[in-house]
């Protein structure tokens, strides 16, 4: 069946006018066979039969729905569904007239708000003519699977552990090599402080040319930026790099691309390998501050074995959080409390153990990328906002987490 | 760390680049915090004699105070290249640089005045060929050709590079914060102005300077036909979104669980 909506504007006209002699047939034809709820009666009384009032919810239970929407008529169900999701506008371009580059971060292998402010920044530089082609150029593994609706046409990626940690030198060849083949109108970078600010600038000076940084808005050609630590700001033609602030533009969101991967430059020039990566090292993460914790195991008032806990946070190298009541009860420290009258977190891994998921809670932890809940009781605000839920209790499923890492280490260690 | 726990590095000529910082809430002329900390670092490698201090730019009253704070941390004297407002520093600084034959440049991550891009030390660093590395929350030995160094990363974490000298290394926030400026030495340290050849930067002339306006905060715009829907969307709770629900399990396969998606975002290690 297509779902083009037919409308036949005289039925409706008869529907809105009740004392026309063919309103109430017309009324039962749109309400799809089912008995009309309201009808003359042969004294000029109006009846109503409750029972054919609006439709039965998803959980069962009989709604009416006054707004208007049920009523408007047969496939009024199939039209609320489509307003619910609101199709996005596909939209293709199979030879670009030209490039806009972006080097996203992505930090984890995922597209960061940043990232997605700066794509939605990039498509409105390439939608200002026709054709133009927004052009991701990422490193590493990717594992974002929404680049579509991010709004990429062309994926570049150059993936290989050569590329993973800090490697800026390796990276920057890799651009010239993108530079040579694409040559982009524009080059965006995230100015994020090690990620796009520092590749950008180096970029900028490898090509010799002058970048805009700490640019938050562009308009007809011109951009303005943040100067001197923030106090100023300076408009400026929009140069070839521009390095851009968080919320610089809106992110894409009623169009999806082709997000299709091409191939990255076959062969780059040998970077000079002065700098050298000797891995990451190991921080106290109880040292850690609560509001830019990566990984944080929180605590509430399901927590029955304190001990536990804290030997789990260690184990896990987590940062430690907490509830209110967990904070109120003397259990936790008050700097430890996640919340509206906490922290705010922006954990990319937030493990709740024992939190019931108040909404004074939840709104601490809006920015945390994956939730994971253990908690006994299933219909929990908590259970419905983790991306992974595991009902039970959670002093065992701690124990279990410790023993199963602990384990894993000493296999580890005496495999080698 | 302590002070005494430093190995000073023998022979080792080191060099800062400071510049005239501005009082966040006061707008007076100040020593730059990160410019600041950069010296500390410096101070913290080598002693005062092999630590050379360099300012461009023009030295009115005002700035010199300014610039005297950073004489008062134990350093006997700073070099100013005289250049104009309107000059592009980067020509003076490498030539200068070259000049002293430094092994390793220490510079603030940016500058508190005018465009503060924080562009200086990669565009020194490019055209004097050596590494760069930014970010720097210590250094940690210094040996012939190379030396390692701690780099903040975000969210508190640190990573460990070896990177070959000479070096331009950039400091911010993660350094260790500068030590107090004492006023007897500021007084008595010597300002050595130093004329050099002026290259004007012809980019900034026409561009447009004005206070900072306050950015508009963004608001969640929700697309709804009706006005039903937006209110909907506006009261909505958190809702299911998709997420998984085990239920019935034994601890131990759903610490499995648990422990697989943690192994897959990387943050055990
Ligand atoms: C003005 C105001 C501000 C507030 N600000 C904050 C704030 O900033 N931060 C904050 O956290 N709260 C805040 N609160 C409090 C908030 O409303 C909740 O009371 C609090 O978050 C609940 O904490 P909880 O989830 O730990 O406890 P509970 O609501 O008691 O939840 C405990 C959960 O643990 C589960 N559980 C129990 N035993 C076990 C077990 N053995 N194994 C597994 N699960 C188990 C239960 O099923 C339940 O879901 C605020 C309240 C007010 C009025």
């Amino acid at each position: 069946m297509n779902d083009i909506v037919r409308r036949d504007p005289r039925s409706e006209w008869i529907a809105r006018n009740r004392l026309h002699p063919e309103h109430d047939a017309v009324l039962a034809r749109m309400g799809g066979g089912a008995p009309a709820a309201q009808w003359m009666g042969p004294n000029g009384v109006i009846r109503r039969d409750p029972h054919a009032v609006g439709f039965i919810g998803p959980n069962g239970i009989r709604r009416i729905d006054r707004s208007g929407a049920q009523s408007a008529g047969a496939g009024g169900a199939a039209r609320r569904e489509a307003a619910a999701a609101p199709a996005r506008r596909r939209v293709d371009i199979d030879t670009p007239a030209f490039f806009i580059a972006v080097v996203a971060d992505m930090p984890g292998g995922r597209l960061s708000a940043h990232d997605r402010d700066l794509l939605g920044l990039a498509r409105q530089l390439a939608d200002a003519e026709t054709d133009g082609a927004v052009l991701l150029v990422s490193f590493g593994d990717p594992r974002e699977t929404g680049l579509g609706e991010a709004g990429v046409d062309r994926v570049l990626n150059f993936a290989g552990e050569q590329f993973e940690g800090y490697a800026p030198e390796l990276r920057l060849t890799a651009l010239g090599g993108v530079e040579r083949q694409h040559a982009p109108r524009h080059w965006l970078f995230p100015d994020s402080p090690l990620g796009g600010a520092e590749l950008g600038r180096r970029f900028a000076a490898r090509l010799g040319e002058r970048p805009a940084t700490q640019v938050w808005q562009i308009a007809d050609g011109r951009c303005t930026g943040r100067g001197a630590a923030g106090a100023s700001d300076i408009t400026r033609e929009l140069p070839r790099i521009v390095l851009a602030l968080p919320e610089c533009a809106e992110p894409v969101a009623d169009t999806v691309h082709a997000a299709e991967a091409i191939a990255p430059p076959a062969a780059l020039p040998q970077a000079l390998r002065r700098v050298e990566d000797l891995g990451a090292v190991a921080v106290d993460p109880a040292g850690v501050a609560l509001a830019e914790a990566e990984f944080i195991l929180s605590a509430g008032n399901g927590i029955h074995d304190w001990d536990g806990f804290h030997q789990a946070a260690r184990v896990l190298g987590a940062t430690e959080g907490a509830s209110r009541v967990a904070v109120d009860n003397g259990f936790m420290p008050r700097h430890r409390q996640v919340g509206a009258t906490g922290t705010w977190v922006t954990a990319r891994v937030y493990l709740s153990a024992g939190i019931s998921g108040a909404v004074q809670h939840l709104q601490g932890i809006q920015q945390c990328d994956k939730v994971v809940a253990i908690n006994t009781d299933a219909g929990c605000d908590m259970v419905k906002r983790a991306d992974l839920a595991v009902i039970a209790d959670t002093g065992e499923v701690l124990a279990a987490l410790v023993e199963l890492v602990e384990g894993g280490r000493k296999e580890q260690r005496n495999a080698a | 760390m302590r002070r005494e726990d430093i190995k000073q590095v023998q022979g080792l000529k080191v060099a800062a680049l400071v510049s005239v910082g501005r009082h966040p809430v006061t707008g007076r002329p100040r020593r730059a915090d990160f410019d600041a900390r950069a010296v500390e670092m410096g101070l913290s490698l080598v002693a005062p004699e092999n630590m050379s201090l360099l300012h461009a730019g023009e030295c009115s009253p005002e700035r010199e105070s300014a610039l005297r704070g950073y004489l008062g941390m134990g350093i006997g004297a700073l070099d100013v290249l005289d250049q104009p407002p309107e000059a592009d520093i980067v020509p003076a600084l490498e030539a200068r640089l070259r000049e002293m034959g430094a092994r390793l440049v220490l510079c603030g991550a940016r500058g508190e005045m005018g465009e503060a891009s924080g562009l200086v030390p990669f565009l020194l660093a490019e055209r004097l060929g050596w590494s760069l590395v930014s970010g720097l929350a210590q250094i940690e030995s210094v040996d012939g050709d190379s030396m390692t160094v701690l780099q903040a990363l975000p969210r508190g974490q640190r990573r460990r590079l070896k990177v070959r000298l000479p070096a331009v290394v950039t400091v911010d926030a993660a350094a260790q914060a500068a030590r107090q400026s004492a006023y007897g030495p500021a007084r008595r340290g010597e300002l050595r102005r130093i004329e050099g050849e002026v290259t004007p930067d012809a980019a900034a002339r026409d561009w447009n300077t004005a206070p900072a306006k306050k950015r508009p905060k963004r608001l969640k715009i929700v697309k709804a036909a009706s006005a039903r829907d937006r209110f909907k969307a506006a009261a909505a709770k958190a809702e299911g979104g998709g997420g998984q629900v085990l239920t019935g399990l034994s601890p131990q396969a759903g610490a499995e669980a648990i422990l697989k998606l943690l192994r897959e975002e990387g943050v055990l290690r």
